[in-house]
């Protein structure tokens, strides 16, 4: 009875849950699959087909994909040294290559804008080293670089949780048994990273595939990511109802990668949850 | 030997990755000059020309209210649901976290889009649609932060205070919360930040009406960089720098260790 009760006090996130989850979702669907009239059509969602929008899906699965690799790679090793120093010290550089994510995100893409910009920092020091310029804002490039250093610390936080948490036990155990450090790396330190490798991946992979602030700012309006297709049809275009239609085939594709991420995990043993 | 010294290669890269940007942010906002690359003195005239802007001092006194109410209403809500899906059997919990996750896990896009769909049937696009947009996608830090420790924390000891005949609010506030209170306030901080740093959402659902920091940076970068910007960079960071120092570093997070 009294258990009956404790549960009653999940009763207002039901209801709010209901409300501003689940019911904006219903809505979305709605809009995706009716006409302007209010009738049932598949032209929204199959709009995806039409070669602006699937040139603009690709790009941005192309862009994702490469960003999360860039942090990946970069991450992994970073997070090795982290997990391989004196824990006086530990704290505080795991702090230091935590902060930048605590910057608000739009200053972030200010500070690459700025950086980037033909009369920018990074050019003037090319051109009094004598090297070529680097024209890169605009350009995708500018918009990949951006993600990374956007979206790098949460790729560096996961693994690097997932390696702190290995019991050196476990590697003494295996050195003890004969195996050398590269055996110890793939046998035993990538597996048990596994989870924080894959939750990385969906942190950085799902902002970066539907971003449209970073591209629309350092791409110049030239770098055309399924995000800005939704946000000109909301925003510029006013047509809801594309707009519905495109946003469900981009939700489709998230819950994919969540999918494909955690069938993945399951295989090896690793949930990403 | 070496291999030390390619690590410490390694991290001064990174590190120079991640804060060359802010740096040069910090430099520039006391240039004299409105150039990017020349150095024409000190100055502070931009955080001068920053604090007599009024649109920026809205925006941010905005920002505050919104992430200070959304996450302090958030907290209020996630806490009690913490508790009744504690109560729950297992097949309840795992269906509504399933749901919880739907916004941590969803494109912010999509939720932001979705909630101004709801939102325009019923009213108009303001304060109020940011601040529920913003509740909505809280609760789940909430609920994730305060669930752990109340799985952790004696179920035991309240239940003895109960059959000593202390009320069930009584042996709440004496047993249950103080176990549960970190979580309770890293929950909080972290809705905080979430909506403090938050542009998507806010974007679809705000209106034409209201700005936080991020949309009116957004706008305004859309027009070309003004240095006062830089100037608010510097600003903000500073802030991010001394709550999270004082988060990590500070009497409490100290006492924690000690625990």
């Amino acid at each position: 009875m009294r258990n009956l009760k404790r549960q009653l006090l999940a009763g207002p996130y039901l209801l709010w849950m209901a409300g501003f989850i689940l019911l904006p979702l219903i809505v979305i669907l709605y809009y995706a699959f009716t006409t302007t009239g209010g009738n049932f059509t598949f032209l929204n969602v199959s709009s995806i087909t039409f070669s602006v929008h699937f040139k603009a899906l690709i790009l941005s699965l192309k862009l994702a994909l490469i960003c999360t690799l860039i942090c990946l790679v970069l991450s992994y090793p970073l997070a090795m040294i982290l997990n391989n120093m004196k824990a006086k010290s530990q704290n505080f550089i795991v702090f230091i290559f935590i902060l930048p994510m605590w910057m608000n995100f739009m200053l972030r893409i200010l500070a690459w804008r700025m950086l980037l910009s033909n009369h920018g920092v990074i050019n003037s020091l090319l051109d009094t080293i004598g090297l070529p310029r680097l024209d890169i804002l605009n350009t995708p490039t500018a918009v990949v670089f951006c993600m990374v250093y956007d979206f790098l610390p949460f790729m560096i936080l996961p693994i690097y949780n997932s390696m702190a948490r290995i019991s050196s036990d476990v590697i003494e155990a295996a050195r003890d048994l004969g195996a050398n450090s590269i055996t110890i790396f793939f046998k035993v330190i990538v597996p048990l990273t596994l989870s924080g490798v894959l939750s990385g991946i969906i942190m950085v992979f799902v902002p970066a595939l539907t971003s449209f602030a970073v591209s629309d700012l350092l791409g110049g309006g030239k770098v055309l990511l399924i995000g800005n297709v939704i946000e000109q049809a909301f925003m510029q275009e006013y047509n809801w109802n594309l707009g519905s239609g495109l946003s469900f085939v981009l939700m489709i594709f998230v819950i994919a990668s969540m999918a494909l991420m955690n069938s993945w995990g399951d295989e090896n043993g690793a949930g990403v949850w | 030997m070496i291999r030390k010294s390619v690590e410490r290669f390694y991290l001064i890269l990174i590190f120079l990755f991640l804060y060359l940007p802010i740096g040069v942010l910090i430099v520039l906002s006391f240039n004299n000059s409105k150039s990017k690359v020349h150095w024409g003195g000190f100055t502070l005239k931009w955080y001068q020309k920053l604090f007599s802007n009024s649109a920026i001092l809205e925006a941010f006194s905005t920002t505050i209210v919104i992430s200070l109410a959304s996450a302090l209403i958030a907290t209020i809500l996630g806490v009690l649901a913490a508790l009744g899906i504690d109560a729950m059997k297992k097949r309840g919990q795992a269906i509504l976290l399933g749901a919880t996750n739907i916004p941590l896990l969803n494109a912010d896009i999509v939720t932001g889009i979705s909630m101004m769909l709801l939102f325009v049937r019923f009213t108009r696009l303001g304060m109020s649609t940011v601040l529920i947009a913003h509740i909505t996608f809280n609760i789940p830090y909430v609920i994730l932060n305060v669930l752990p420790k109340l799985k952790q924390s004696s179920r035991t000891a309240y239940e003895a205070a109960l059959d000593l005949g202390a009320t069930p609010l009584y042996a709440f506030r004496k047993i249950v919360w103080p176990q549960i209170l970190p979580g309770v306030l890293s929950g909080f901080l972290m809705a905080m930040t979430m909506s403090l740093d938050d542009f998507s959402v806010t974007y679809f659902t705000k209106g034409a009406g209201i700005n936080t920091l991020s949309t009116m940076i957004y706008t305004e970068m859309r027009k070309g960089i003004r240095p006062e910007m830089y100037a608010l960079s510097t600003l903000l960071f500073l802030i991010a720098l001394g709550l999270l120092l004082f988060m990590n570093f500070g009497p409490s997070a100290q006492k924690q260790r000690q625990q």
